[in-house]
């Protein structure tokens, strides 16, 4: 059943490839000539094929552009992938019910990987209720979004590609979540990475969306950097890269200590804080964060599915999946923390003021992530987890709908160019407006149970900045109250801005409703009949040896002071309320408040300027250093001294060797004489020392 | 264990193919279509024999298989063949690329056909050789005589400073080779024998062993190529035609790798401790700088050819780690990186030979008209990247893993090499594949030949093959490579108590 759940969408993956591939194959013809024939001498048979071609290229030469067909059989991809991702999340939802309540963990061998000496590592499943969770948020929101799609890329001619790289994607993340060593794990987290990649940068004509792509491969791969380099610890301190045995040695590791470059770093804080650090790249923590935004310029159901639901909550697993090393390593559970609250409230505030729809989106992602690894922080896994799952689906839902909007105003994302749709799109409205109320904390939402239950659990934890995390996360809870309602106003409400796109918006097709409707439901039902089993006394029975949670932090949840509690609701309010009045009783407010502050306006709206800064400290030195290396160090300096030099140095010698060549006896006796006496003198001292 | 002297089989059928072009005169397209043919199934039956080798080489022994000895120069001096678990992989590889390389010169090799194919064969047969070779004066021979085919080809059939380019690389070549012969004649003198199996048991006093393990490092190091040596690579690659190129980097840059591992770690363990420090430290600014110099190339080949540098950074650095999984994965790191800079060689080619420039400027938005190209090409930067899934990572993961444990520092250095190599070989990709078709020149490109499709898809599937499930590699050479590790430490340890004692 574990093997159906993470290859179906695999083989779907592959029929659409093969099936994308056909289709790319028969618009473009084969050949090796270009323009003139004949004149590289083709001698066989080869040649003829392209001769046959020529007609077909300039056909395919005329249609190029967006009129483009779609290839054969795209609908045939559509149906097969989503069909399988379907089976695959019921599937899925059998299984959490098996492992969560049944308690039939599994763990299911498949092949050999790398084996040499004591590294052994298998391909294998491990299903136990983390993971469980983790194929339900997956399968069910991928499959959603593969419903979702067929209707939003339906002019699009390369529709069999895309829907390949989804399953792709889905296939990579199943393997992450289903991992029972560290490696596979990474398998999965470059797996998604790369079909990350490929998605962002989808509209492949597009520049931004390439350099999009590459931003976010290359700075995920920075995480991956560290991420790798605590594999190699724990493969040094362990001899195993295997769960059970790490865990299982882990006890025996307090106090330990590695040694880098003379410092004496605690191994378990090291390693955890390596291994955190491939966290912050896949989850666009602060400081890494800087290619989530950018990564919105991938189509919107990639946005929903990989860039608010799953990939980037890779992080937050795989901090829960490896908790019982976190729990051992407190410092390394401060920096958590710390990076979590620090993201929760910086995304929010750059949240605020931008202008395109799926950018708020992305920055609120940003945020909320913060939240999830605040919660992982205070050492309550199962409470971060819950608010990854309520997460997904409200999430994903403001996301798609964000689409649904794209949709009806002709790929326009600019909130300014909206307004008033409300009376255009009701449905859609009515979805954003849920999916707002369970992101805001709204009373009895998915949202509010999971959220207010990260603010308890900072609260009651006592980690070196529970303090702040807080009151990063209460501030937060404000910040994204106001962000999220005047996305909701300035799109929805008050006055058209572009009247020839207000008049032709028009709701989606079925396709689109139907998943937004889904997720609505899950937006509103996903949090109250789950809160006993993440953040409740049912934890222990649900979880069981999956997470290794802090004994004491449900407990103490429970006891924080009603004030306490009811401080993020109050937020929220306040939040609404603000917005209420800047967006639609006094719309002038925010204009005379970006005017009379121009810097701080400036500041967020301009993200801090850490694309700037990076660009500055990073990228420009690298360019420099190695165009320095290339010219300085390998042309002057190394073929200077060496091949060149030496050329040059063996023609001056011949040039003035044939100088000395005098012609007087003496002058040659003179210099036998002289080489004869060098050479003894060599032998003597040369040899005679040893 | 064998009834015919498959080995010798294995490494002299390149040289009659070459020999049977030779003969069949003649310089019409009739001729040169024979050349290309009997070429083609000459290094294809070649590959079909080392198959065999494959089934019968027994993976459990540590010990040289298809042994074969005969007299051949002075006492001491013997014609000695064999192969063990480091040497089979290789000579296998050579076998498998022969194929695509002649594959791939089909169309774009028009002039002295003949020539051109008899070098390519006469390589195969003395790189083959160098890899199966158990006596020093032999390998001597073998790995010396390689150069020369090699020199031809970029000379000859190269681009426009092919001159300079060939010259460069005999120079740089023949340094290394000289100190390595005087290394060898020390090794005569010292254990009166050359023959290899007798001086891996043989023990080198300490002095001889620093200064046999330099001279041998030169030569070794120049063939890698290490930093700083490694100047002449770019130019050769960009110059040569696009078999030689595959050849170079798929091959002959395996030879220093095997040297490492055949001579410098058995026959001078304790110089090779002396000097792992050394060799950790050229190997990560290997990898760091060549990898930074590529990503300010203009020149597609140039760009490969400084990754490949980088590429056989983790090399080094993983056989001198002197573990387990560091030296395996140096040896798997070969096999991958061969199978994958062989492929993107050729793609280069590809493209190469339909608009004749390398310049990453020229190109741009290829994907539009040539979609299987894109897909080949993508496999192959990936696979260049180290993603897991693809044999590229499964090498660098294990050096890197082996590497840690003896080296932090180094491990943590050679790491960034993971960030950078994202960063050139997207790059790269992003420049000459996506994006809008605009350039005039591009726009009536098409896309891969059913000819070149048979060249590349074969590694395409060897590529992910080996990605995930390495086992067929890795277990052939495991055993060897065991016994290596464990010599190698017996014979630090030993002396590290020693220097306790006293």
């Amino acid at each position: 059943m574990v093997q159906a759940i993470v290859f179906l969408p695999l083989l779907g993956a592959i029929l659409a490839g093969l099936i994308a591939l056909f289709g790319a194959h028969a618009r473009n013809p084969s050949g090796d000539a270009v323009e003139h024939h004949g004149d590289h001498g083709h001698g066989d048979a080869h040649a003829s094929a392209a001769h046959d071609d020529h007609g077909h290229d300039d056909h395919a030469h005329d249609d190029h552009g967006p009129v483009e067909p779609p290839a054969a059989g795209s609908r045939g991809a559509e149906l097969i992938t989503t069909a399988l991702l379907f089976v695959s999340a019921a599937l899925s939802w059998m299984t959490l019910v098996d492992v969560g309540f049944m308690h039939h963990d599994m763990r299911i061998p498949l092949l050999p990987w790398i084996l040499s000496g004591d590294l052994q590592v298998y391909w294998s499943l491990r299903v136990d209720t983390l993971t469980a969770v983790m194929l339900v948020v997956v399968t069910t929101v991928s499959s959603l979004v593969h419903l979702y799609s067929i209707g939003y890329m339906d002019e699009d001619p390369y529709r069999p590609r895309f829907f390949g790289y989804l399953s792709l994607f889905t296939f990579a993340m199943l393997m992450l979540v289903t991992a029972d060593n560290l490696v596979q794990l990474f398998f999965g987290w470059e797996g998604v990475g790369l079909a990350s990649y490929l998605l962002i940068g989808f509209w492949y004509q597009k520049p931004s969306a390439n350099a999009a792509a590459i931003k976010a491969f290359v700075v995920n791969r920075v995480g991956d950097f560290g991420f790798a380099l605590g594999i190699f610890a724990i493969f040094m301190l362990t001899s195993s890269t295997d769960f059970e045995t790490i865990f299982h040695a882990a006890p025996s590791l307090t106090g330990k200590t590695i040694d880098f470059l003379g410092w004496h770093a605690d191994a378990l804080t090291l390693t955890c804080l390596l291994l955190f650090m491939g966290a912050m790249g896949k989850s666009a923590q602060f400081l890494l964060h800087t290619w989530l935004p950018d990564a919105m310029e991938g189509p919107t159901p990639v946005s929903a599915l990989i860039h608010a639901a799953t990939m980037v909550t890779a992080g937050v697993f795989m901090v829960a999946r490896l908790s019982p090393l976190f729990e051992l390593a407190p410092n390394a559970q401060a920096v958590v923390m710390f990076f979590g609250a620090t993201t929760a409230f910086f995304a929010a505030t750059i949240g605020l003021v931008q202008n395109d729809i799926k950018r708020i989106v992305a920055y609120s992602t940003c945020s909320q992530l913060g939240y999830m690894f605040v919660a992982m922080g205070a050492g309550a896994y199962s409470v971060g987890m819950f608010h990854l799952f309520t997460h997904a689906f409200f999430k994903a839902l403001l996301f798609l709908g964000s689409g649904s909007v794209i949709y009806a105003m002709h790929h326009e994302q600019d909130i300014r160019n909206m307004g008033g749709l409300w009376r255009k799109i009701p449905y859609t409205y009515a979805v954003m407006v849920i999916g707002t109320l369970a992101l805001t904390g709204f009373p009895l939402t998915a949202g509010y149970f999971s959220k207010d239950a990260i603010i308890e659990s900072a609260y009651a934890s006592h980690n070196p900045f529970a303090m702040y995390g807080f009151v990063m996360t209460v501030v937060a809870a404000g910040l994204t109250s106001f962000y999220s309602w005047r996305l909701i106003f300035k799109t929805f409400h008050g006055e058209p801005h572009d009247e020839h796109h207000y008049e032709a918006a028009h709701e989606a097709p079925l396709w689109i409703l139907v998943p937004i409707g889904v997720l609505a439901v899950g937006s509103i039902v996903a949090g109250f009949p789950f809160k006993e089993l993440f953040a409740g006394h049912g934890v222990e029975e649900f979880f069981r040896e999956s997470v290794k949670m802090n004994p004491h932090i449900i407990e103490e949840m429970h006891h924080i002071p009603e004030t306490i509690a009811f401080l993020p609701t109050v937020m929220m309010v306040l939040g609404f309320l603000v917005s209420y009045l800047f967006y639609i009783r006094r719309p002038y407010l925010p204009v005379e408040l970006a005017n009379t502050q121009p810097m701080l306006y400036q500041f967020l709206l301009n993200k801090w300027y850490f694309d700037e800064l990076y660009d500055l400290i990073f990228v420009r030195p690298a360019k420099w250093i190695g165009y320095q290396l290339w010219k300085k160090g390998d042309g002057f300096i190394i073929d200077g001294l060496g091949p060149d030099g030496i050329s040059a140095r063996v023609l001056d010698v011949t040039r003035n060797v044939v100088k000395i060549q005098t012609g007087y006896l003496y002058h040659y006796a003179f210099a036998m004489l002289i080489g004869a006496a060098g050479l003894i003198t060599w032998f003597m001292f040369g040899f005679g020392g040893q | 264990m064998t009834t015919w002297p498959i080995l010798s089989v294995t490494t002299f059928l390149p040289l009659v193919g070459a020999l049977i072009v030779y003969l069949s005169r003649g310089d019409d397209e009739a001729a040169r279509r024979n050349a290309r043919w009997i070429a083609l199934w000459t290094t294809l039956i070649t590959f079909a024999v080392s198959v065999i080798l494959v089934m019968r080489f027994d993976p459990s022994s540590a010990d040289f298989q298809f042994v074969e000895k005969a007299n051949w120069l002075a006492t001491g001096i013997t014609y000695h063949m064999g192969v063990d678990g480091i040497s089979l992989p290789l000579v296998i590889l050579t076998t498998a690329i022969m194929p695509f390389c002649i594959i791939a010169s089909w169309k774009a090799i028009t002039n002295r056909v003949r020539e051109y194919m008899m070098a390519f064969l006469i390589l195969e047969t003395l790189m083959i050789g160098t890899f199966s070779a158990l006596d020093l004066v032999l390998f001597y021979l073998f790995f010396e005589g390689g150069l020369i085919p090699m020199f031809l080809i970029i000379g000859v059939w190269g681009g426009p400073r092919r001159v300079y380019a060939s010259f460069k690389f005999f120079l740089y070549t023949l340094l290394g080779s000289v100190l390595m012969l005087l290394a060898i004649m020390a090794l005569y003198w010292n254990g009166g024998t050359t023959d290899i199996p007798t001086l891996m048991h043989t023990a080198v006093p300490r002095s001889l062993q620093t200064w046999a393990w330099l001279a041998f490092f030169a030569s070794f190091a120049v063939k890698m190529p290490m930093w700083p040596v490694h100047t002449w690579l770019p130019d050769a690659h960009v110059e040569a035609p696009t078999a030689g190129s595959v050849v170079l980097a798929a091959i002959l840059l395996k030879m220093g790798g095997y040297g490492f591992l055949r001579f410098s770690l058995p026959m001078f363990p304790l110089a090779s401790h002396d000097f792992a420090p050394l060799i950790f430290t050229l190997s990560a600014i290997a990898i760091i700088y060549t990898s930074l110099v590529a990503l300010m190339q203009e020149d597609m080949k140039k760009l490969i050819a400084y990754s490949s540098v980088a590429h056989m950074g983790f090399v080094t650095m993983g056989i001198f780690a002197g573990t387990m999984q560091g030296v395996a994965g140096g040896m798997f790191q070969m096999i991958s990186h061969g199978i994958v800079s062989g492929a993107l060689f050729l793609c280069v080619g590809i493209v190469y030979d339909r608009l004749h420039t390398r310049e990453i400027a020229a190109y741009g938005g290829l994907v539009n008209r040539m979609p299987l190209y894109a897909l080949t090409f993508m496999v192959f930067t990936m696979a260049n990247v180290g993603l897991p899934g693809t044999s590229g990572f499964v090498g660098e993961f294990m050096t890197l893993l082996g590497t840690f444990k003896v080296s932090i520092p180094t491990a943590f250095f050679a790491t960034t090499g993971v960030i950078l190599s994202a960063c050139y070989a997207l790059w790269l990709y992003r420049k000459v594949v996506f994006g809008a078709l605009v350039k005039p020149s591009l726009t009536s490109m098409k896309d891969l030949t059913f000819r070149e499709c048979v060249t590349l898809f074969p590694l395409i599937a060897l590529t992910i093959l080996f990605g995930v499930y390495p086992k067929p590699v890795l277990d052939m050479s495991a055993v060897s490579v065991q016994q290596l590790v464990n010599n190698y430490n017996t014979a630090v340890t030993a002396v590290k108590a020693a220097a306790l004692l006293q």
